[in-house]
């Protein structure tokens, strides 16, 4: 039977199992929107900015393990995109997206709303393609699903011309696919691994170095597992943190600029790194030539590319997280590491983190009220200083997730990947931590989430500045605060100063009031015994989002340290 | 290890719309150099086999050869620096303002070096030069020696196969 394109897409969204879509409609895309008009089993979400609408569909799908959908329309629709989906090219997060084209007979015409998105994004993403035949439409949705979710998942852009979704054609949706240039790696080759675990076992000093690819491989417990079984500790990136508990006396802390003394240490001073799933991106390596000097690195991972690409491995070994931890464990045998554990409990205790030299209301003690009171949470993060004390103070113990913007660093990320965590986790509570910078470049999702009910607890740390630059600026550039307190006026002078003599204007916008034109739940928390009885007011609201306000000190700063080009032993303790 | 070299890849790619431009984008992207990038169908109209040199070190050709393995539009990577293969690149060199004496030259050059003087007037000499890269660069010093500024060049990029022996084994 003969159907339209739109018609093949509803089909198709059902054959993937999709039932969420985060939509936005437009011209070159109403024609899709209203074959979903009837479609009862397909929610369409519909956010305020498509920015806002990529990282929803992001933080659905990293907190589900589904693929995110996403549909908006031809050019600006489309471009608005881009943040988003370079956000989750970075962090492997599987994503579909598709945008309205105009139709073929105006393709390169600069016609209304034509931008070649496939083209803008090629760079950015896993996989882009036009439509260019109707009879091609199955296969192409087929294989975008395909590419999204297989081998390191990430985004794929589709996109359709108009002419190309009315146009009549077969209704049949293929059930599996090939695709010559693509074979994502399965298995693990037993010979580099054998290789690899005697390396490991004969390692007086060895540990494990866990990325995001043993969360995304879902290859947490196999790991906490192996790490018991053959005493060797561990180490994690932001993007690994979670896949140990965080309370387990073998798990060691994060690693990397603002990672902890004992890791940076611990893996300065080994003599096997073992690493699984990391990218070794320079927020983990400090200056190269440091790099776990004295090591042998084995290093797991799913993409070829990223082995040896900034460290040289000693051992590589193609394969996923999951198969590669499962296949150790066969092979799993005690080390003796005990004065190696010792060495490095010594470190966790001679330098722990917190932030007991800081009087009032610290951002440690927030978050930490957060372990307490909200056990099996979903916690978000925007980028900043907010995220780095996030990354540093929550326990990852239980069920709870950790979903942050760790490659790309996306300001505005916080807000709707909470929004979109939440669609996808009814009933779970989604706390987002956000600095008072990044909460205003998706503001308007508060709309979103009070329409749709979703009971995100939105946390702002305002210190009134753009923190992390702020940091930078007082530690390397002379306090010479160029374009980051959020407080200048008109009247300021045009050097920033903040020594008590600062006018500064009133902080923009009053947030508790901002909520409540949102119907948020709107609370201001300034000192310390409020925080918990704001939080239990925000958990009380159920059907409508909260918005916390944490007035807090600009000079709270995120230690240690590692200044850009350093050594990991050069850590600064502030 | 680290040694700067000029290399050869071949590759197969699918025949759509926008190939050329990802792998083109994926080399600027990356800051990787293309010396030379040739493209054209297969005897299977569905794939196109691209010759690609680069002048790089060891690593970042490693790393070449694995971003470009992981492009979905990327069917098959062959490095053909270090094995038997035949290559040949077109060049075309119009020698302009020819005195008689320049032109004898032109026929004698061309003769020696086994090129195709294909085109002829008056004033003005064609040569039509298929030969490796690397001869047709010291032909092209020979004829910038003799002729300086008068020269015209265009130059295709090399097409690159393995040699039927390393085939056959």
């Amino acid at each position: 039977m003969d159907i339209k394109g739109t018609e093949l897409f509803v089909k198709a969204l059902r054959e993937e199992g999709v039932d969420t879509v985060f939509g936005y409609p437009g011209g070159m895309a109403i024609d899709l929107f209203d074959a979903l008009y009837d479609a009862d089993d397909i929610e369409v979400i519909l956010p305020r900015h498509e920015q806002a609408l990529v990282h929803e569909a992001d933080g659905y799908a990293r907190s589900t393990g589904k693929v995110g959908v996403c549909l908006v329309t031809s050019g600006p629709g489309a471009t608005n995109l881009v943040t988003g989906i370079a956000t989750a090219n970075f962090d492997s997060v599987p994503l579909v997206c598709f945008t309205g084209q105009v139709s073929r007979d105006l393709i390169g015409n600069d016609a209304f709303q034509e931008i070649d998105i496939v083209g803008v994004t090629r760079n950015i993403c896993k996989y882009a393609v036009t439509v260019r035949s109707r009879k091609d439409l199955a296969t192409i949705i087929k294989k975008a699903f395909y590419v999204a979710r297989t081998g390191k998942p990430g985004p794929v852009i589709v996109d359709i011309p108009k002419d190309i979704q009315l146009e009549a054609g077969s209704d049949e949706y293929p059930s599996e696919i090939f695709i010559r240039g693509y074979k994502p790696s399965t298995g693990v080759h037993v010979g580099q691994l054998k290789k690899a675990m005697t390396m490991l076992k004969a390692a007086k000093k060895p540990v494990f170095l866990i990325g995001g690819g043993v969360r995304i491989s879902d290859a947490g417990d196999e790991l906490t597992r192996l790490s018991e079984r053959m005493r060797i500790p561990v180490i994690t990136t932001i993007m690994g943190k979670g896949a140990i508990p965080t309370d387990h006396p073998l798990y060691v802390g994060n690693i990397g600029m603002y990672g902890n003394y004992a890791s940076n240490k611990a893996v300065s001073e080994c003599d096997v790194l073992f690493a699984i799933g990391v990218r070794f991106s320079d927020r983990i390596t400090g200056r190269i030539e440091d790099f776990a000097p004295n090591a042998k690195i084995i290093h797991v991972d799913i993409d070829t590319a990223s082995i040896s690409r900034n460290i040289v491995v000693n051992v590589p070994i193609v394969s996923d997280a999951k198969t590669a931890i499962e296949e150790m464990l066969k092979h799993a045998t005690e080390c003796r590491t005990e004065s190696w554990i010792e060495s490095i409990d010594a470190w966790k205790g001679e330098k722990p983190i917190n932030m007991d030299g800081c009087a009032g209301m610290t951002p440690e003690k927030i978050i930490r009220a957060i372990n307490e009171i909200f056990p099996d949470s979903i916690v978000v993060t925007d980028v900043g200083q907010n995220q780095l004390w996030t990354t540093q103070f929550l326990e990852m113990n239980g069920k709870r997730q950790l979903l942050t913007s760790g490659g790309l660093g996306t300001m505005g990320y916080g807000l709707p990947a909470a929004i979109g965590a939440s669609l996808g986790n009814p009933g779970a509570p989604v706390i987002c931590i956000s600095g008072d910078g990044g909460a205003q470049m998706n503001i308007q999702e508060l709309a979103t989430a009070s329409a749709l009910e979703t009971p995100v607890i939105f946390c702002i740390f305002n210190n009134t500045f753009l923190g992390n630059v702020r940091q930078m600026q007082k530690m390397f550039y002379d306090k010479r605060y160029s374009s980051t307190c959020l407080r200048y006026s008109k009247s300021c002078k045009r050097q920033c100063v903040t020594d008590g003599t600062c006018a500064g204007a009133d902080y923009l916008p009053d947030f508790v009031k901002l909520a409540e034109s949102y119907r948020a739940d709107g609370i201001r928390v300034v000192s310390e015994e409020e925080i918990e009885p704001a939080f239990r007011r925000a958990a009380a609201n159920t059907d409508r989002p909260t918005v916390i306000e944490f007035v807090i000190d600009c000079d709270y700063d995120v230690y240690p340290m590692v200044p850009g080009g350093k050594a990991l032993t050069d850590m600064l303790f502030g | 290890m680290d040694k700067v070299k000029k290399r050869w890849i071949s590759i197969y790619v699918e025949n759509e719309i926008g190939v050329l431009a990802r792998i083109s984008g994926l080399f600027s992207g990356k800051a990787y150099n293309i010396d030379t990038l040739s493209v054209g169908e297969t005897e299977d109209r569905s794939v196109s086999r691209m010759t690609i040199g680069v002048t790089s070190d060891d690593k970042t050709f490693e790393q070449i050869k694995k971003q470009l393995n992981r492009s979905v539009e990327v069917i098959k990577v062959l490095d053909f620096t270090d094995i038997p293969i035949h290559m040949k690149e077109l060049m075309f060199v119009k020698i302009n303002s020819c005195t008689e004496k320049d032109k004898a030259e032109a026929f004698r050059i061309a003769s020696v070096y086994g090129v195709k003087v294909s085109d002829y007037n008056r004033n003005t000499v064609l040569l039509e030069c298929v030969q490796s890269e690397d001869k047709n660069e010291s032909l092209l010093k020979l004829l910038s020696a003799t002729y300086g500024y008068r020269l015209e060049v265009v130059r295709s990029g090399a097409v690159a196969v393995e040699a039927v022996s390393y085939t056959d084994r």
